[in-house]
């Protein structure tokens, strides 16, 4: 039968998608070589958003670099925040009170739920599934909404200091985030049912941007990427940070490295991030939110007008900075998209000397040739979604 | 744990005459290597089984302006999945011969890794399969994480570039070109 069928001339064409193109959100552009409809080979062209991150964290003092991180993974800022406070903290030889720490791991597990939704959602929505895309959107403003009530911001949020958190939680905030879980819950099962055994949905992700775990670990991928292919890295797990190994919570793992594993694993860490976040709120008990140690806190309002030490002293810190000693150390959290690490240098005095950041998004773009490689031009679109590049901070 | 004290004695009789220094602080391995044979160390760290450092964080440098000599350092994180252990190794790198070794035959991750270091130090990776910009335009001008690179420096306007492809539209470019040379600067 194929005898009949007399062979096409077919030659290869290049395609440039992007950097603005509609189903791509971020400004990336892939530079294709195609067969037809088959992607021969796949060049990525990034940093349309570089705005010198690191070299605007040597200009200012340790604290004011917090702002900046805001802006690295705007998806998810608070785990941005939180690395970098712990980085700078490990730098000090400082350990935050109890409170603080179980604050922390609240509002990263949050930032981590809006993150995953946000990649899943629009993911999904891209696919076509807008519903689900909707769905998924309501559910992120539910959580959005508790952040707001926590940091008076919904993505610059700008919430944790060096040596504590900016305010405590307001009153009765675990009640609420019951009331907004069991709805998330609710909407994440109605998602499900759309989705999860979706033969369009499924078609559409399943075996397609391949990657083995050998490749994985060779393009040193982590977090949800690498885990869909098998291997168990998780940084909450392997290097425990903050109270993470006081609560219990499982690290779910893929087996084929494919889209559709990708996407389960999100689905499934964002239960596990509640179950946390719940976990985590339940332990907490009153206490003190920030370190008590003149040298990182700022004093009272009340001091800093009506007292000279007080004045000077607030005068000292927002002004020279805090006094961070000379070394270097590397410190990673587990960022939503995989291993977000930060390797701070620091020669003394109130200025970072360099503030260096592992992008997570960075280093899965460089392995994305990798996973569309005889794929379908419609396959780009889902891959690219569920490695969820933030460009804020693959660009820096 | 009970590996790091005798990790840091183990490289040093290992390789032997290539670590140039070493220590444990604030509970992280550090070590310091000479640039030359650079690829081969890597390989012994990679693949020898007691090490067993498969995994490479992360890869970016240091400029020592001032403070240090030589100027730059290359500084490696190197990780075990399975150990769960981490060592950084930092490479000195001269200013006058701003070079080392590529790791991509060992790590294919450090393409891009390399890539950067190579557009914002300018430090140049010897059997790299493709060294250019990756966040920066290729006629930027200079090596922005350089110390002695100002902060408000301003890059020269480049022109537009040729877009090669098959897909670029013929008659918007016709369009832009007899744009520009109606409304354009005269220069």
């Amino acid at each position: 039968m194929n005898e009949a069928i007399p062979e096409l001339p077919l030659e290869t064409q290049d395609l440039q998608m992007g950097p603005s193109h509609p189903a791509t959100h971020g400004t990336i552009k892939f530079n294709l070589k195609l067969e037809g409809e088959k992607v021969l080979d796949c060049e990525v062209e990034v940093g349309y958003l570089h705005r010198g991150f690191d070299k605007s964290c040597e200009q200012a003092t340790w604290t004011q670099v917090i702002p900046y991180t805001d802006r690295l993974n705007y998806a998810s800022p608070l785990i941005n925040n939180v690395g970098y406070a712990l980085a700078v903290e490990k730098l000090l030889g400082i350990e935050t009170p109890p409170r603080c720490q179980f604050i922390r791991v609240v509002m990263s597990e949050l930032s981590r739920i809006f993150d995953h939704l946000t990649c899943c959602g629009m993911a999904a929505s891209e696919l076509g599934a807008i519903t689900a895309g909707f769905y998924m959107m309501e559910a992120r403003e539910l959580v959005m909404r508790l952040v707001e009530e926590v940091t008076g911001a919904r993505l610059t949020v700008t919430y944790v200091r060096i040596g504590g958190v900016k305010h405590d939680l307001p009153y009765l905030f675990d009640e609420r985030v019951r009331a907004v879980f069991r709805t998330v819950r609710r909407l994440l099962e109605d998602c499900d049912r759309l989705l999860s055994r979706n033969r369009i949905f499924i078609d559409r992700l399943s075996g397609v941007g391949v990657i083995s775990p050998e490749t994985a670990l060779n393009y040193s991928l982590t977090g949800p990427v690498l885990r869909s292919t098998g291997v168990n890295y998780d940084v909450r797990k392997d290097y425990p940070y903050l109270v993470y190994d006081q609560l219990e919570f499982t690290v779910p793992v893929g087996a084929r490295g494919d889209n559709y594993d990708r996407f389960v694993c999100r689905i499934q860490e964002i239960e596990q991030s509640m179950r946390l976040v719940e976990q985590a709120l339940g332990k907490m008990l009153p206490g003190p939110f920030f370190i008590e140690d003149p040298r990182f806190a700022l004093p009272e309002k009340d001091r800093v007008y009506n007292s000279i030490e007080g004045l000077m002293h607030h005068f000292k810190i927002i002004m020279e900075g805090i006094q961070v000693p000379p070394g270097e150390i590397y410190f990673a959290v587990e960022g939503g998209n995989g291993e977000l690490g930060f390797y701070l240098v620091s020669d003394g005095g109130g200025k970072p000397y360099r503030i260096r950041v592992r992008p997570p998004c960075f280093i899965a773009m460089s392995a994305f040739h990798e996973m569309v490689k005889g794929c379908l031009v419609a396959d780009l679109v889902p891959t690219f979604g569920m490695i969820n590049m933030i460009g804020g901070e693959c660009d820096r | 744990m009970d590996e790091q004290g005798p990790i840091d004695q183990y490289l040093r009789e290992r390789m032997a005459g290539k670590i140039l220094d070493s220590g444990i602080i604030r509970g992280e391995v550090a070590v310091v290597i000479s640039r030359e044979g650079l690829l081969e160390s890597f390989r012994l760290l990679k693949q020898d089984a007691r090490t067993d450092l498969n995994f490479l964080t992360d890869l970016t440098a240091v400029d020592y302006l001032g403070k240090k000599e030589p100027r730059f350092e290359v500084v490696y994180h190197l990780a075990s999945v399975r150990a769960k252990q981490r060592l950084r190794v930092k490479v000195p790198v001269p200013e006058t011969d701003p070079e080392v070794e590529s790791l991509t035959p060992l790590w294919k991750g450090a393409n891009w890794l390399e890539r950067e270091v190579w557009d914002l130090f300018g430090i140049r990776f010897r059997g790299h399969p493709n060294l250019k910009r990756v966040l920066l335009y290729e006629e930027f001008q200079g090596h922005p994480l350089r110390k002695d690179y100002p902060v408000n420096q301003c890059q020269p306007l480049v022109p537009e570039r040729e877009v090669k492809g098959t897909f670029v539209d013929e008659r918007s470019r016709n369009k832009l070109m007899d744009f520009k040379r109606r409304w354009g600067r005269q220069s």
